[in-house]
């Protein structure tokens, strides 16, 4: 791959968003980080768009590229038609004046001034009557319900008074852009939930753009409008949460989101389809499906029992609903399913409880995820160790589109079984990738808000 | 074993406070504090305080003003040759001071390098307070600078940016953010710079001559020209003056560092 920065790419961008809303806050960025390449494309309409990955994904980096903190390799990055960054034109406006609101992970108050100095500081417009100006940090300070720390130093306050005194700073310049950092992260468990709900509530109400970077998927389940999945520099998906969750775009977006995710090696057998992974365990599915695919399993969908113990009734009924074998058709279509059972075994490693509902991790080949009543886990008996088996009717396995195949990954390279009706796909790099990126970032440009439709592929319609 | 390892730390930590202290108390103690007092109203007393005074200050105001910007960016930024400037600049620390004396006088003497020059503009450096002034900043400028540097660099650079995102360009940043949170590493090198260029005696000897009573001798140079003509009382009196300055100025650092360095 080039690391010669693509600048005809990069100002094309601008172009489109041109044409498009004003609002918006279009970022494309590349730079050569220490282990990665950072590439990253992203438009924020107003809404909050939580960009999500591992430590060291680079997402921090690209928040602060938007803040004019860090200078990437190559960039253009536009706010409200304003050209922030673009190195093509060697145009690089200082942060000040970007008009971003950044919102540092600790809060990054000025320790020698009071939380209502601190509020003062970036006022904007800035009333020449010092009177004017105090009253203008009152109603925030009241807005956030810090009033009683005005005259307090930042090191008095605890960690959620000092995320809303941060918040009521960056407030307070009239930003075009909301870019929080990890806004939840150094607040502990109960400090978090409140402040997650109070933070959703204000970005309502504040109706900005906001790109909120964060490591933690449950952390931003709450807040964000849309999420973006970065790993290793690049995004791998965008999407609601709801999307992710029903057709995450790769492995990594799947363990993310906590769901299951299996590729496999797909034929037609009579009714069903027979999903062959590359292990050697076979599944069934009910949509129509060949060649390679991915398909996802939501763990709600899991019907689990003990072993050595009575199974309760739970899910619907795990038993084929097949109808009565008028014909051949239909007695292959019993026979199949009959052959290839949807049926997991294997020892419980991991049990989390969530309210009413439990998280069971089984440590079967390949791993699996099931989520039950609360109820139903203590009547069967679910805890570390128990043998249980686990299995899912073939209508509850959705095929799902695999982005990351679409570009050449570990994944890609791995030898699995090559279908014999289906042509080997174009692996030239370069076009893949572009392929990909595209496929990532178009649908979202296209109607920016709203849940991205994800784009169709033949023989594997969601659902 | 352990009762003798604690007697000898004991002996040696006795040992060492009464060879720091005892000179130090014998300034004080030679002769009557009155005696002090009045040899300290002296006209060579006088007029090298006022010397001593004004080179040092000017010193102290020219070495923070080149100083602290300078310190600044050594601080901040990462650059080829930054260890050699810093290296350059600590250089007078180490440098024997009548060696330093020399060295300016090379520069900037009647013959030097740049001082032929200046001769020829009719600008004489040597022998007048301006040389004093020289002779102070160069051995004192490294006390500021190196602590000024570590003072800098210990700001969180997380608050410049925010101060930058809340619309205050770097200028603005730089006073309203990083001096204020700089400020006691500030003022404490400033303190052990002015204690220093207070004190300058070999460069000051040998690049301004230093014997001229009112022009360029300052007290530590009034005290030798005494001490050569056998006046020990007046000796002890400005040494006592700048014994008191020094035991100020270094409680004030500890003071401003929180004890937490020396």
């Amino acid at each position: 791959m080039s690391a010669v920065p693509d600048a005809s790419a990069a100002s094309g961008v601008s172009a489109v968003s041109g044409a498009r809303r004003t609002d918006q806050l279009d970022i494309v960025v590349r730079h050569r980080l220490s282990r990665i390449e950072l590439d990253v494309r992203l438009a924020v309409g107003r809404e909050t768009l939580a960009l999500v990955g591992p430590s060291g994904a680079g997402k921090t980096s690209v928040l602060r590229a938007v803040a004019g903190l860090f200078k990437p390799d190559s960039a253009c990055i536009t706010l409200r038609g304003r050209t922030l960054t673009d190195t093509a034109r060697h145009v690089d406006l200082p942060p000040e004046s970007r008009h971003v609101g950044l919102m540092f992970q600790d809060g990054a108050l000025f320790p020698h001034l009071t939380i209502a100095r601190n509020v003062e500081y970036g006022l904007r417009p800035r009333p020449r009557k010092r009177g004017e100006r105090r009253a203008r940090v009152d109603e925030l300070l009241d807005r956030y319900g810090i009033a009683d720390l005005r005259d307090s130093r930042p090191g008095k306050a605890s960690g959620g008074e000092r995320q809303r005194a941060a918040l009521a700073r960056a407030v307070a310049t009239t930003p075009d852009v909301l870019l929080l950092d990890e806004p939840l992260t150094a607040l502990d468990s109960m400090t978090k939930a409140r402040v997650s709900r109070e933070l959703a509530q204000w970005l309502a109400d504040l109706g900005l753009p906001t790109l909120l970077v964060s490591h933690d998927y449950s952390d931003v389940v709450g807040l964000a409008d849309r999420i973006a999945v970065i790993d290793a520099g690049r995004i791998v998906q965008i999407g609601t949460a709801a999307d992710l969750q029903r057709a995450p775009a790769s492995p990594f977006v799947a363990a993310f989101v906590a769901t299951n995710y299996f590729r496999g090696c797909a034929r037609r057998d009579g009714e069903l389809t027979v999903v062959t992974l590359p292990q050697g365990r076979r599944f069934a599915c009910s949509s129509p499906a060949t060649g390679d695919v991915a398909f996802v399993v939501d763990p709600w969908a899991v019907r689990l029992t003990r072993d050595g113990a009575d199974s309760l009734p739970n899910m619907p009924s795990v038993e084929p609903a097949a109808p009565p074998a008028a014909d051949s058709a239909a007695s292959a279509a019993v026979a199949a399913s009959a052959a290839v059972a949807n049926v997991l075994r294997g020892p419980v490693v991991h049990v989390v409880r969530f309210g009413s509902v439990v998280r069971v991790t089984v440590g079967s080949d390949p791993p699996l995820i099931v989520e039950l009543p609360a109820e139903q886990a203590d009547a069967l008996g679910i805890e570390r160790g128990a043998a249980v088996t686990a299995s899912w009717p073939p209508d509850a396995a959705r095929l799902v589109i695999d982005a990351s195949r679409l570009k050449l990954g570990p994944a890609s390279s791995r030898p699995t079984p090559a279908p014999p009706d289906s042509p080997p796909s174009p692996r030239s790099p370069l076009r893949s990738t572009a392929a990909a990126s595209r496929a990532r970032s178009w649908p979202s440009r296209s109607k920016p808000g709203a849940p991205s439709p994800r784009p169709a592929r033949p023989g594997a319609p969601p659902d | 074993m352990k009762g003798a390892a604690a007697a000898i730390t004991g002996i040696a930590a006795a040992a060492l406070l009464l060879f720091v202290g005892l000179p130090i108390l014998a300034i004080f103690l030679r002769v009557p504090p009155s005696a002090l007092l009045s040899q300290l109203h002296s006209p060579v007393a006088l007029d090298a305080l006022r010397v001593s005074m004004k080179t040092s200050l000017v010193s102290l105001a020219f070495i923070v003003l080149a100083g602290t910007p300078v310190a600044h960016l050594l601080a901040r930024r990462r650059f080829p040759g930054r260890a050699v400037v810093i290296t350059l600049i600590e250089v007078p620390l180490v440098l024997p001071p009548a060696v330093a004396g020399i060295a300016l006088f090379a520069a900037f003497g009647r013959t030097g390098l740049l001082g032929s020059h200046l001769a020829a503009h009719d600008i004489r450096i040597p022998f007048t307070w301006i040389a004093v002034v020289m002779a102070q900043t160069f051995v004192a400028m490294p006390f500021y600078v190196r602590q000024v540097i570590a003072s800098f660099g210990a700001v969180d650079q997380q608050l410049v940016g925010a101060s930058r995102t809340l619309g205050a360009g770097a200028f603005r940043s730089f006073f309203r953010v990083e001096v204020p949170l700089a400020r006691q590493g500030l003022a404490a090198g400033a303190a052990l710079a002015w204690a220093r260029a207070l004190g300058e005696f070999g460069a000051t000897a040998l690049f301004a001559g230093g014997f001229v009573q009112g022009v360029t001798q300052t007290l530590p140079l009034a005290i030798y020209a005494q001490f050569q003509g056998a006046n020990i009382t007046s000796c002890l009196a400005m040494s006592a003056f700048l014994v008191a300055v020094s035991f100020a100025v270094l409680v004030s650092t500890k003071i401003l560092l929180g004890w937490r360095e020396t």
